[in-house]
């Protein structure tokens, strides 16, 4: 039985690796869903088949991620696993249902005709929403910290249902729509990009308002987190994340305001990756905040090791052809669902 | 009301709903995907027509099952944690690692070039788009390849141990993942794949050749599935009895309640059928060949079975629900097999694709090879309880700290769910069929409305739209 144990901080390793499947899912599974939050409100029924149309190669691939987020904890975080399902129980299937209902949307609403395409239009978007939303209070839940007794999770059925959670969800609801809209900027012209800039503009204020008070609550729920962020040194080193935050913040708002097409995307991207490291900083060095570090939840070094030599290899390789799959589609989404573009 | 209710028992019934809802999907496109590779092969190779049309069609019944499948097998990702998390936490080191290469080699392949094989038509070259769905196909089988070990594992463990707080270690990962009934289960569960396929194609094929419809794209649906039929259902006969075997010698148990056997005895008969009776440990009834039992799974005419009543009763499986599943397998699989036989024959007289009534049988075992495959689950999967593990974990032992209200109100939810989502896919998938393979002068895939003009004029009057 081979191990890294010895000269490779494993769970470190792994911290990393899921820490940043799961924030490839965030990003990308983020466009599509907003793409669903955003879709009833398009003005014709044109913009919305571009809209679809721009994700339906996409969201399958997009998805898989989430399903390496949970996939890849339960291989090299058990305990995490084990503590986190049950604590978001509700939450999760709930996430799960919308997925579905957003899912088989993308099939079945091109192959119904009529009447009945407006079903699949808000099963889209109301699968959308709840599935974001879900994700928002557990994330809410996640960083409030949770039960723990022994190796199980300790609390109740609705220790996730609180207002701060609430207030996640619809926090990355605003988010999840930003990066709809800036997507659909980058991948739709005409009628369907102004519309799209448009409710940019105006969604990326709730995103600030949020941000804004989620960073405000957070040091004043948690005084470790405080600690953490407005201690000396600590605070001058993280400082960039909240400067850089609003560097993006401010370009994005003057390039909405020209007819660039891609940067938008690219900016909403750094200010989700800024949040997402927040996060990260705010909860280190916790899997199970606050009370299972990464190492207390870590998989035997065995597992982890075989599980390293082969992701050192297939992640560089599952990124290149995911991006091949994105260079393959590039250009703007037609409206035809002949070939999607 | 919901504190009476058992989670561990409610638990067990919402995943063996939503694995078994979810097993259909990939049972279908697991041999779907494999097909599509040999059609469009043939397509590229011969240039003729017919065989882009006939993929073409089948690729969106292929998106519609796949997306399916996709989006119930997000579920079961989650599912060892939510309602399993002991489970999850005590195995965790075992079969983590099996799960996360499942996703990195496979799930990752298909989900990114099932867009080029959907979408991806005027993008990339024939080739490539014959890649992508190569691609996909194998996706497919690595997928199988890494689930049914890990699955295999918890009938068969090897390659562990048992730490000293109650966690399963690693000991040797060749032994894990090549554990002693991983090879037969693979196997006997991809050639399933491929019939299920087989006789869904064929039932479609016979309904077009019945019907008079696309006759030329129905001649090489039914023709390849019923080559499936005649070369691979027989096949599966012979798989099936080597998993038998291996399951005789790892879990004599499983094999007792298959046969509904409760006294240890030499020589013991094969019970066609019986009504095995859990708390009086016997067959209320029984049609009985003699020592068939004992010649298929010893070799011997006179070869000891080994009966329930040598377990205590805690540890015996519940025999009523192996004994019929396995029953309803082997049944269908022997009518599999006899339809192979009948196209055999007919083909012989030159009349495969004229016979009127074979093809209403065809039609009629369209739906066969779900029903084997999610019977056969059940044997093998209800055959190992009491047991998660076998002979390691009892399932009762490793369910979450949730309760059983919580527990019964998501199985609600995905029995809602699952149902309307099912109806819907088995809609719009009758009525893919129903508008059959698309010559060049109808609307393209899904063009919702848009007028375009067609694509390839010459090409459709040549083909003419009826084809008959």
């Amino acid at each position: 039985m081979f191990s890294f144990e010895g000269f490779l901080d494993l769970p470190l390793i792994w911290y990393s690796l899921i820490g940043t499947a799961i924030l490839m899912y965030v990003l990308l599974d983020g466009f599509d869903l907003g793409v669903g939050i955003l879709f009833p409100f398009a003005p014709t029924e044109d913009c919305r088949n571009r809209m679809m149309n721009s994700i339906a190669p996409f969201w399958d691939g997009n998805e898989t991620w989430l399903v390496l987020g949970g996939g890849g904890l339960f291989a090299a975080f058990p305990l995490a696993y084990a503590v986190l399902m049950p604590a978001f129980y509700i939450p999760i299937i709930l996430m799960l249902l919308g997925l579905i209902f957003r899912g088989v949307a993308f099939e079945f609403r091109f192959k119904a005709t009529g009447k009945s395409r407006r079903i699949w239009d808000y099963s889209f978007h109301f699968g959308s929403l709840l599935a974001t939303f879900m994700q928002g209070m557990q994330l809410g839940t996640f960083v409030n910290g949770i039960a723990v007794e022994g190796r199980s999770f300790a609390g109740g059925p609705f220790d996730w249902l609180n207002a701060f959670s609430v207030m996640t969800g619809v926090a990355l609801v605003t988010g999840y729509a930003l990066l709809g809209a800036t997507w659909t900027i980058m991948k739709t012209e005409g009628e369907t990009q102004e519309w799209a800039r448009k409710s940019a503009k105006y969604v990326m204020l709730y995103v600030a308002l949020f941000m804004g008070l989620v960073s405000l609550i957070m040091p004043m729920m948690n005084s470790g987190i405080k600690e953490l962020w407005f201690s000396l040194p600590n605070f001058y080193f993280l400082q960039p994340m909240p400067i850089l935050s609003l560097v993006f913040f401010v370009m994005l708002w003057r390039d909405l305001r020209t007819d660039r097409q891609f940067r938008p995307f690219l900016l909403t991207l750094g200010i989700f990756l800024m949040n997402y490291i927040g996060i990260g900083v705010s909860t280190w060095p916790f899997l199970v905040p606050f009370r299972l570090t990464l190492w207390d939840v870590a998989a035997t070094p065995e597992s982890q090791s075989l599980l390293l030599v082969g992701t050192a290899f297939l992640l560089p390789c599952v990124l290149a052809y995911t991006g091949y799959c994105f260079w393959v589609f590039r250009g703007k989404a037609s409206h035809e669902h002949d070939a999607a573009y | 009301m919901f504190d009476n209710l058992d989670p561990v028992f409610l638990a067990r019934v919402q995943f063996a709903f939503t694995v078994a809802y979810h097993i259909t999907f990939p049972a279908f496109t697991i041999g779907l995907a494999s097909w599509l590779v040999v059609v469009e092969w043939r397509w590229l190779k011969t240039g003729n027509p017919i065989y882009e049309q006939v993929y073409r069609m089948w690729v969106k019944i292929f998106a519609v099952t796949f997306g399916m499948g996709v989006v119930s097998g997000v579920v079961l990702s989650y599912q060892f944690g939510t309602n399993w998390s002991v489970f999850a936490d005590q195995v965790g080191n075992v079969l983590g690692p099996l799960l996360g290469y499942e996703v990195l080699t496979a799930f990752f392949l298909e989900a990114s070039f099932l867009g080029i094989m959907l979408f991806g038509w005027n993008r990339v070259s024939k080739k490539m788009h014959f890649a992508a769905t190569v691609i996909v196909a194998a996706g497919t089988l690595i997928s199988a390849f890494w689930i049914l070990s890990a699955n295999s594992w918890m009938q068969t463990p090897a390659g562990f141990r048992e730490g000293v707080d109650g966690l399963l270690y690693p000991t040797d990962w060749i032994q894990v993942i090549f554990n002693p009934s991983f090879p037969f289960r693979f196997v006997h569960m991809v050639t399933a794949a491929y019939l299920t396929t087989a006789f869904v194609v064929g039932g479609i094929g016979g309904y077009y050749l019945w019907r008079g419809l696309h006759v030329k794209h129905a001649r090489i649906m039914f023709g390849m599935a019923m080559i499936m039929a005649i070369f691979v259902a027989p096949l599966q006969l012979l798989f099936g009895d080597l998993h038998g075997q291996n399951t005789f010698k790892h879990q004599p148990a499983k094999v007792a309640a298959i046969e509904g056997i409760w006294e240890t005895e030499k020589g013991a008969g094969l019970r066609l059928f019986a009504w095995p009776d859990q708390i009086e440990e016997r067959n209320r009834f029984e049609i009985t060949i003699p020592k068939l039992s004992s010649l298929i799974l010893t070799h011997e005419l006179d070869g000891e079975v080994k009966g329930l009543k040598s377990w205590a009763r805690i540890d015996r499986p519940p025999v009523g629900v192996v004994f019929w599943a396995f029953r309803l397998m082997v049944g269908l699989g022997m009518l599999m097999i006899a339809t192979g036989l009948i196209a055999l024959v007919l083909h012989f007289k030159k009349k495969l694709f004229t016979t009127r009534w074979f093809h209403i049988w065809c039609m009629a075992m369209t739906p066969a090879g779900f029903v084997a495959v999610v019977s056969g689950w059940f044997v093998t999967e209800v055959g190992r309880q009491p047991y998660i593990v076998f002979n390691v974990l009892r399932t009762s032992e490793t369910i979450s700290p949730v309760a059983g209200g919580t527990v019964a109100a998501s199985l609600a939810a995905f029995v809602i769910t699952y149902g309307l989502v099912f109806t819907a896919g088995a809609y719009y998938i009758l009525k893919l069929i129903g508008k059959g393979p698309e010559t060049a002068d109808e609307d393209t895939y899904g063009s919702h409305g848009v007028d375009q003009p067609p694509l390839v004029t010459d090409l459709a009057t040549e083909t003419g739209r009826k084809d008959v």
